[in-house]
């Protein structure tokens, strides 16, 4: 028998198992040994209940998928079968629409906590870069998505978006209709979002969980005042400052999963369109390539890029005013990818770094949330000048960071953490 | 193993060809899974250009085909309406110099056609996609103005749009219509869905 220094069970039938598959030293390594900093506050929820968000997601789309059909002569009435004649198929479906907006809602605040306390730097940048991945794979599963049930937001929704490469000098007419499979959106589209949809992006998503948190727990996870808590450790080796994360906070997220599934089947049960922002009034008529809608606004969770696309009016360099507007969409997001090497602060956590990172933080959030609100709107020339104010913010944050983190006086750390 | 008597740079030659021959080899499998996205032969023929006989055509009528769709109007304008046509300008037209990218470059002036008194434009109001009426006569009724010069009214929400598709001002809709790709295949034959000298697909 080879050496191995393997944790392994004593006996029994996880003996067996262990000595076949390192199924003790997982749970190990990633729950009961998996050292987590003992002060984690309210922002720490959200890891844990996009996981949760993600299986309802992936539960209720298959059964979804029993009934609905991807064609543009079927899907609209396939969807209505599912609202009408499925038994429970209006919970399935709704569970799955409020899903998607939960996602975005969930995603958005674990983000902020990241920016907020730092954890996007050294060791953790390869845990945010797969965490921005992850973000821009559920765009794109949550635009395909939007497609399917082939109403007429859907269908102009996507109209306007796969027209947004057609704006990409030489290649971009080529580019949409490849994208699309046709001249317009026809079902041809439809299908191939399905497939996607269904198929290839859950399977990328998927194995950027994986990615994203092998990564978290090669390096562990950062706390609110952004110190190392491996630097100090017990006689075992075990830090002084981290506890078990299970049972510590496995217990601690189910409080957090039993208040987020109280708010969440509120939403399901009794707002279930979202005001008109999860599933938007034109999409109660089916799509319809002849009449366009009077007002085309994506969804929620897209608007303050989308704000951003439409507050670029002007041409420059020789260049159209349409592509122009890609491109800032397109580095609003790409941006994101950089923050780790673009934050030149001694300090992690937003408690001890100076009075600039604050108020740039808060005028990110400020510009952040006005831009969605602007997004939703239809524009005006007041409303144009707004985004454009709030573009510059955006860009601000994040492009005068190594300057406002470098000047800025820091706070000491502490030696331990902080309750 | 043992390190010794290792070829190292016949090693790194045939780790370095091994990978540059099964990158080549990655790319042209892509080919097939990247093509299957292009348009099908079936989409392709379903937007395919479509011919129409103009011989009959007589100045001032209109004809109308169907291209990916949607209704494509052919128009024979007549001098008088030429006339009435170049006489707007930007104090009653939003685009009388169609600033827009709403035609094909070879499409250009004031009459938007490659000759003067044809003219073709995609049947399909800018604001939301009804069908304006044909309204060619200035004694046309129900357009909402005294002085119409002869164009297309939008009975859905009352945009006016200039016999050369261009949209007037103060009217809901923001473009001026739509200019397909078209030319001439012989003095009565046009071709609707594709420019002179450009090939299909």
């Amino acid at each position: 028998m080879e050496r191995s220094d393997k944790p392994k069970a004593e006996r029994g039938l996880m003996r067996w198992v262990d000595d076949r598959f390192p199924a003790t030293q997982m749970l190990r390594e990633h729950l009961t040994q998996y050292y987590a900093p003992r002060n984690f506050n309210f922002w720490y929820f959200f890891g844990s209940l996009a996981l949760l968000v993600l299986v309802n997601q992936i539960l209720t789309g298959v059964w979804l998928t029993m009934t609905y059909t991807p064609t543009a002569e079927e899907a609209f009435a396939s969807v209505e079968t599912i609202m009408r004649d499925v038994e429970w198929g209006w919970l399935i479906r709704y569970l799955h629409t409020t899903g998607a907006s939960a996602f975005f809602v969930v995603i958005y605040l674990h983000m902020f906590r990241g920016l907020l306390y730092g954890s996007y730097k050294a060791p953790r940048e390869l845990v945010w870069v797969f965490g921005m991945a992850l973000y821009l794979a559920l765009m794109a599963e949550a635009f395909m998505g939007y497609l399917l049930p082939w109403g007429q937001m859907s269908y102009w929704g996507a109209q306007v978006i796969t027209s947004l490469f057609s704006a990409i000098p030489a290649i971009g007419p080529g580019l949409a209709e490849w994208i699309r499979g046709d001249y317009l959106v026809t079902g041809i589209t439809l299908n191939r979002f399905f497939a996607l949809h269904v198929v290839a992006l859950p399977i990328v998503i998927l194995a950027l969980v994986v990615l994203h948190i092998v990564a978290l727990h090669e390096v562990g996870s950062n706390n609110p005042d952004g110190i190392d808590i491996k630097a100090r450790r017990d006689a075992d080796g075990k830090p002084l400052d981290g506890i078990p994360f299970h049972p510590y906070y496995t217990l601690k997220d189910l409080v957090g999963v039993a208040v987020f599934l109280f708010v969440f089947c509120v939403v399901v049960f009794y707002f279930p369109e979202g005001g008109g922002y999860f599933i938007e009034q034109p999409n109660f008529e089916p799509a319809n390539p002849l009449q366009t809608p009077d007002h085309i606004a994506p969804v929620w969770y897209f608007t303050p890029f989308y704000a951003i696309l439409r507050g670029v009016t002007f041409s420059l360099f020789g260049l159209e005013a349409k592509f122009l507007g890609v491109v800032a969409m397109g580095f609003a997001i790409a941006v994101l990818f950089v923050l780790p090497w673009l934050d030149r602060s001694p300090v992690r956590s937003m408690r001890y770094k100076g009075w600039m990172s604050r108020v740039m933080l808060g005028l990110f959030v400020v510009c952040f949330t006005t831009l969605g609100v602007l997004g939703v709107l239809p524009s005006t020339e007041t409303r144009t000048v707004i985004a454009q104010i709030c573009t510059l913010g955006y860009f601000a944050y994040f492009l005068l960071m190594p300057f406002y983190t470098r000047l800025e006086p820091t706070r000491p750390l502490p030696e331990r953490v902080t309750d | 193993m043992a390190e010794d008597g290792v070829n190292r740079g016949r090693r790194r030659f045939l780790v370095a060809a091994t990978t540059m021959v099964g990158a080549a080899g990655a790319a042209a499998v892509a080919v097939p899974f990247l093509s299957a996205w292009k348009p099908s032969a079936e989409a392709r023929a379903a937007g395919a250009p479509v011919k129409a006989d103009i011989s009959k055509l007589e100045p001032g009528q209109r004809m109308v085909v169907e291209w990916r769709g949607r209704p494509v109007w052919i128009l024979d304008r007549s001098a008088e309406m030429i006339r009435r046509t170049e006489a707007l300008g930007e104090d009653r037209l939003a685009d009388a110099a169609s600033s827009n990218p709403q035609q094909p470059d070879y499409v250009s002036g004031p009459l938007r056609s490659i000759r003067p008194e044809i003219g073709v434009f995609v049947g399909i109001c800018t604001h939301l996609g009804c069908s304006p009426v044909f309204r060619p006569e200035p004694s046309a009724e129900g357009v909402g103005v005294d002085d119409w010069p002869g164009g297309f009214f939008c009975p859905c929400h009352g945009s006016r749009f200039d016999l050369a598709g261009r949209v007037f001002r103060n009217v809901p809709a923001p473009l001026n219509l739509e200019v397909p790709p078209y030319h001439f295949e012989s003095d009565s034959v046009i071709v609707v869905g594709l420019g002179e000298g450009e090939e299909v697909g």
